[in-house]
């Protein structure tokens, strides 16, 4: 099923609540409210609700820290999202997680993960376990190129092959690893070109076009579903922040980053709605509509209460 | 009860809970048709299939993290190293991953997989082949680990962990397999967390796990000839540590010889006698001592291998210099 233009509508409005969220982040950390790091996913918004909605509810996501909008899209409320990042009981791990590790498994999201590929072969785990049980789920891992290099990716590179696992691999190509153009430390850096050497159906998309992306993920999910084994996409897109709060961002000019805002994802998923058929007057009152679920978010989780002390010691075996 | 190898139990243990439990599947390294290189998975596959026995590749970061994966959406793996040393391999997926995902989460995930691998020495596997880990493990909160040295005790924890849960490294050794013991037949479990005094005795408590508790019976004996009644408890759990059965020893005889194959540097014998230390030091009427592999890698020639691990010999001198 192709996004509808009423879905599309629906999807720009979440892929506002996403940059809402993070820009509501940005301002908290300044406040000295954030505790710990922050890495904004803020211009890869088309990837994430491309992809996530795609899939059904009961599939499975495994992201990175950057994963804030992979999250939120996928169904995390985004009211314990906020709460979590203030570190409340109300947050989706209790306080305990905080911005690397938000995880809901009601809506299929078995964590952030704060390693870069650490999450990659939990996603294949849980296609494995559909496979197993013949289900019908799918599993889908969003990661960075910057995670390409580490050894447990390829691995599971080549388990995801080898056991034809109902697994999608979303690698968001925002062009740096952390602070590093990822030219200079990836040895081919057309990623997709290392999973098809696997054996992978793989391909490299225009990250920031929604419908591109939902459209290929849904034809992996498709396949998958189908036993046809796994599926690459890598999504090319740019992270128009730094990779984490007080980034100096040397390896980069601020031409670069304005003229990739021209291309940024929610300004052409607004092109594209007006081409629609879409009023001005829509995007103003979805982007309303965005701004008033921040507003209950942070209002929710501001006065949400603290952990108590004993509560450290609950939800480990001891 | 029937006299079986700690093999052949470990193999019953998983043959019986993958029978009731269409959860438990296995994965490692020529654990299929091959029945793993200490024969502790032989036949599985016969019975219950290879998606089931599933054979991996060398490659222990992704198979321990797909358990993982698999167990947070509600499998039971039971996953094989093929030597303890390829934790380190994995060690992102065991420490950063299975250890801290259900607390990370608040709860809302758990990883109900067990890790098995067999560690240790004694028979000339070389530096990255004889390592024991416990105490590494051990470091990490999150994670149970059981150490079993009896076939008795190694198939009712092997069922005990796989329903635990949470995540449980569980440590057999290379020298173990073939030891022959008697097993009940069917279910039972061992607890997790639950030492056992294999041995009574009144004058010294020897604490040991795994092979070296072998050793301590062997010393104990020896001891005996010499008027030294030795207690010897088997661990059997490293993590969570049972201490009151350790205390309760220690408060009758008053003299403690805590005996490991790891390393003794900064060893689990180290934390014990702190405990020890701590929570009853008017118990000892001596100081305590540890015994432990000595602080170099492990070599190959025996006569080396030998001076390097601790050896039943070492227990006996050991304690007779308390006395």
């Amino acid at each position: 099923m192709p996004l509808t233009p009423e879905r599309l509508q629906e999807a720009y409005r979440q892929m506002l609540v996403i940059r809402k969220f993070e820009e509501a982040i940005r301002s908290l950390y300044q406040q000295g409210k954030i505790r710990g790091s922050f890495h904004p996913c803020v211009g890869q918004e088309a990837t994430a609700v491309g992809g996530c909605w795609a899939l059904r509810k009961d599939d499975y996501l495994t992201c990175t820290y950057r994963g804030h909008g992979q999250a939120i899209a996928k169904g995390l409320n985004v009211q314990a999202a906020m709460a979590e990042m203030l570190g409340k009981t109300t947050g989706c791990s209790k306080g305990k997680g905080g911005s690397m590790h938000f995880t809901d498994p009601s809506v299929g999201l078995l964590g952030a993960n704060a390693i870069v590929a650490g999450g990659v072969p939990h996603a294949a785990g849980a296609a494995l376990a559909s496979q197993l049980q013949k289900k019908d789920n799918v599993a889908i891992a969003y990661f960075g190129e910057g995670a390409v290099n580490q050894g447990v990716f390829l691995e599971s590179l080549n388990l995801a092959v080898i056991w034809k696992l109902p697994l999608i691999l979303v690698c968001e190509n925002n062009l740096y690893s952390e602070m590093s153009p990822s030219h200079e430390t990836t040895s081919v850096v057309e990623t997709y070109k290392r999973a098809a050497g696997f054996g992978f159906e793989a391909m490299r998309i225009d990250g920031n076009d929604i419908e591109a992306v939902y459209n290929a993920v849904e034809s992996a999910a498709a396949r998958a579903r189908a036993g046809g084994g796994p599926t690459y996409i890598e999504a090319m897109t740019y992270r128009l922040w730094g990779h984490m709060m007080g980034d100096p961002e040397i390896y980069r000019t601020k031409e670069e980053v304005t003229k990739a805002k021209e291309n940024e994802p929610i300004v052409r998923c607004g092109k594209r709605l007006l081409e629609l058929g879409c009023t001005s007057e829509d995007l103003t009152r979805l982007d309303g509509e965005a701004e008033s679920i921040i507003a209950d978010a942070l209002q929710f989780a501001e006065s949400s209460p603290a952990p108590q002390p004993a509560d450290a010691f609950t939800d480990v075996f001891i | 009860m029937s006299n079986i190898t700690y093999a052949q139990a470990l193999n019953e243990a998983l043959r019986e809970e993958m029978k009731v439990d269409s959860r438990v599947f296995l994965m490692g390294e020529d654990i299929g048709h091959h029945g793993g290189i200490f024969r502790v998975t032989k036949d599985l596959i016969d019975e219950f299939g290879a998606d089931r026995v599933r054979d991996t590749p060398i490659s222990e970061s992704s198979f321990v993290g797909v358990g993982i994966g698999a167990a947070m959406v509600g499998l039971r793996p039971v996953v094989e190293l093929l030597f303890m040393d390829f934790a380190l391999v994995a060690a992102d997926q065991i420490v950063n991953q299975a250890a801290k995902l259900r607390y990370m989460s608040g709860g809302t995930v758990s990883i109900p997989m067990v890790v098995r691998a067999q560690q240790g020495g004694g028979r000339g596997n070389g530096a990255q082949h004889s390592q024991s880990f416990e105490t590494w493990l051990a470091q990490v909160p999150g994670l149970i680990i059981v150490a079993p040295s009896t076939p008795a005790d190694a198939k009712g924890l092997l069922k005990s962990s796989i329903r635990a849960g949470n995540p449980v490294i569980f440590i057999e050794h290379k020298l173990l397999y073939n030891t022959k013991g008697d097993v009940p037949e069917g279910d039972y479990s061992i607890p997790i967390g639950k030492a056992e005094i294999k041995r009574d005795g009144r004058d010294i408590t020897i604490v040991s796990y795994s092979r070296t508790l072998l050793f301590a019976l062997e010393a104990a004996e020896t001891l005996a000839q010499k008027g030294i009644e030795a207690e010897v408890i088997d661990l059997r759990t490293i993590e969570p540590l049972d201490m009151n059965t350790i205390l309760e020893s220690v408060k009758g005889t008053g003299r403690l010889l805590v005996v490991h194959e790891a390393h003794s540097n900064c060893g689990l014998g180290a934390e014990i006698i702190a405990r020890v230390y701590e929570q009853a030091p008017d118990s000892l009427i001596m100081p305590p001592r540890r015994l432990g592999a000595k602080h170099v890698p492990i070599p190959v020639a025996e006569t080396l291998e030998d001076v390097v691990l601790p050896q039943p010999a070492d227990i006996v001198n050991a304690v007779e210099a308390m006395f």
